[in-house]
């Protein structure tokens, strides 16, 4: 297990090179003239010019220039200086406020998914083809089938703005309360996932001939179902919510933007708008090594669910 | 063959201490209704062995499930019928008292270990499992006694082996944690649901003789249920053998080998393959196992039978008596054996 662990985090550093290196050619070697774009329909001067190419290494031209910065990029990335964006504010300070922010409304978003999806699916493999599991079937295919770019306004304009159940904006430095809202329309889409997930694994592993085993002991049923049927079913959807904190960690664009919360997908969203590429490269390089860790997280609790997997 | 002198249970005077009246079990899907038990009475006293006999689908292994009340219902529902354990109907008591009959009285191993097993799970802590619950053990004593039931199906290193798990063993060591687990709580019977069908030939033999040994060691009434004949001989005291859900002959290991008086019967002899007749055609039972949906008419074999004649084809031959015990549901019962012991 540990030599699994060490292959994986050689493996990370591997994919982390690789997927900066990617995201940073698309980022800059698409430009024309970097500074020109930096600046917009402004003209330039000489002076700023000089001063730019300067700053930016942008006198080294060709591939070799582009990996002179790429290079030069990773040297300051790998000491913990993400480097400035085009506004000039440091991209760490940028992440250091929007991470806190993006990290409680991704868990927000997470226990949503557990508590009402984990559990309501449990019930509805249990109880295949009951008015209860019907209905889940349908409220989570309306809920798969919005996209949240309709749920995140529908459920801010009725529950924050006609009814004032919360309120409808978050804004800087956001309260748990604030949150919750948000929260719960980003967890609506893992809920509705995680819910068919584990209705369906309960449904299977309740067929299983383990279970039958496990009622010829004399078992009671509520003990079959909580210790053997549930063990099994929480696998696969294990695996799903390890991979959805990772997506939900990386920010909610969507989300973030209609109800103004300064998180991470909000700062992303923003570079992109306003083509601030030393911004976009900052955070998804961040993003990178988020989504590499979960992943090796979910690979190893997999391993401590399932005993069947043994890494080498 | 050994028949205890003395019997395990308190078996009521003159009773059995397993005994099927007349069950009838049918499964209901959208497609219709399949009735794959129709009729079945068999009866096991203490300390046994019983093998129940027949194709896939004929009923054998669904008739098991029913004694220890771990049909899958729906779509499987009792229709009729009883099911005595010491004299009292089983199908008449409430779920929880059936639970505890489960395992306690009546134990069951199945056919493949492998699913049959909870993957996620050390097989010592499933051993232990049904002592923890059942027995009220503490965790302590119930590893104890799970190591001893693991020595006592003799499986190598017992105590360096209680924390693995399922997929760490092979298949016959599976299958011998299965019959651990199965005898945990000293059942009184216990039901072999074809234990050797998923395992290799040579292994096959050495389970067989560890369940004819524990049965003597341990007194317990056996039902071994399977398709194999070969499995049957050397450890049964008595055959039932089934067919479309029912019970077509009933006899002492050795006369039924020696003249099967239930055409069925005969030609499953037949078709195993034998040493001393070679360069011949093996023989089979022609055409297939009938649906269960469309029994036919009369006797159900009657279009694979070699013997049919019109009264077949009209009616459900009754269990002809043919002394010392036997049974044979075939109208024709007398002619086959006299055929069989002609041959």
């Amino acid at each position: 297990m540990f030599r699994y662990i060490l292959r994986r985090l050689l493996q990370m550093v591997l994919a982390f090179f690789g997927t900066t290196l990617i995201v940073y050619a698309l980022t800059f070697a698409g430009q024309g003239d970097p500074i020109q774009a930096l600046a917009g329909e402004r003209p330039v001067t000489p002076a700023q010019r000089a001063y730019l190419t300067e700053k930016y290494n942008l006198d080294q031209t060709g591939v070799g220039g582009f990996f002179y910065r790429y290079f030069d990029y990773v040297k300051d990335l790998l000491q913990g200086n993400l480097g400035e964006s085009l506004t000039g504010r440091s991209i760490g300070d940028i992440l250091q406020q929007a991470w806190p922010v993006t990290v409680r409304l991704a868990l927000i978003a997470l226990a949503v998914a557990i508590i009402f999806g984990v559990t309501a699916g449990v019930l509805a493999g249990i109880r295949r083809a009951s008015i209860f599991d019907n209905s889940t079937l349908v409220l989570t295919l309306l809920v798969l089938g919005i996209p949240t770019i309709v749920l995140a306004p529908l459920a801010q304009y009725f529950l924050g703005v006609k009814w004032q159940l919360f309120p409808p904006t978050a804004g800087s430095d956001p309260t748990f309360y604030a949150l919750l809202l948000p929260g719960i329309v980003l967890g609506s889409l893992s809920l509705a996932t995680a819910l068919r997930l584990t209705r369906a694994s309960v449904a299977e592993n309740l067929r299983a001939d383990y279970v039958r085993t496990a009622r010829s002991k004399g078992l009671v049923k509520r003990r079959i179902v909580i210790v053997h049927v549930l063990r099994n079913s929480l696998i696969p959807v294990v695996t799903f919510l390890g991979v959805e904190l990772g997506n939900l960690m990386s920010g909610a664009i969507i989300t973030e933007g209609v109800f103004n919360i300064p998180g991470v997908g909000f700062n992303l969203f923003r570079g992109i708008r306003t083509e601030d590429g030393p911004l976009v490269v900052g955070i998804v390089s961040v993003l990178v090594v988020v989504y590499l860790v979960s992943n090796l997280v979910v690979d190893v609790l997999y391993a401590v669910l399932d005993p069947r997997i043994r890494y080498e | 063959m050994t028949v205890n002198p003395t019997p395990a249970s308190a078996t009521p005077e003159g009773g059995h201490l397993l005994e099927l009246r007349d069950l009838h079990v049918e499964f209901r899907t959208n497609e219709g209704v399949a009735r794959v038990i129709n009729g079945v009475s068999y009866h096991l006293d203490a300390g046994e062995t019983l093998a129940v006999l027949g194709e896939s689908g004929s009923g054998k292994s669904v008739t098991a499930q029913a004694i220890m009340g771990i049909l899958d219902t729906p779509p499987a529902f009792v229709r009729s019928g009883q099911i005595l354990y010491q004299g009292e109907d089983l199908l008449t008591r409430s779920e929880e008292q059936r639970r505890q009959v489960r395992g306690k009285e009546i134990a069951m191993i199945f056919q493949d270990a492998l699913s049959a097993l909870n993957p996620v799970f050390p097989v010592g802590w499933q051993i232990g499992e049904t002592l923890r619950q059942r027995a009220g053990m503490s965790r302590a004593d119930a590893r104890r006694r799970a190591v001893e039931l693991m020595d006592l199906v003799k499986i190598p290193g017992a105590a360096k082996r209680i924390g693995d798990y399922p997929h760490q063993f092979s298949g016959g060591m599976r299958q011998r944690v299965m019959i651990a687990m199965a005898l945990a709580l000293d059942p009184k019977v216990l039901i072999a649901d074809e234990p050797t069908t998923a395992l290799d030939v040579t292994v096959q033999a050495q389970i067989m003789d560890l369940l004819a040994d524990l049965r003597r060691e341990l007194n317990m009434a056996m039902i071994l249920i399977t398709h194999d004949l070969g499995v049957v001989a050397g450890v049964a005291d008595r055959i039932a053998v089934m067919y479309a859900g029912r019970i077509v002959e009933h006899a002492d290991v050795r006369s039924l080998y020696k003249a099967p008086a239930h055409p069925y019967t005969k030609g499953l002899l037949e078709s195993i393959p034998r040493l001393d007749v070679r360069g011949q055609e093996l023989s089979t039972i022609k055409g297939l196992p009938p649906n269960l949906m469309r029994i036919p008419s009369g006797c159900p074999f009657h279009p694979r039978c070699p013997y049919v004649q019109q009264v077949c084809v009209d009616e459900v031959p009754h269990d002809l008596v043919l002394g010392d015990g036997r049974t044979s549901a075939c109208h024709f019962a007398q002619e086959v054996r006299d055929d069989s012991v002609a041959r």
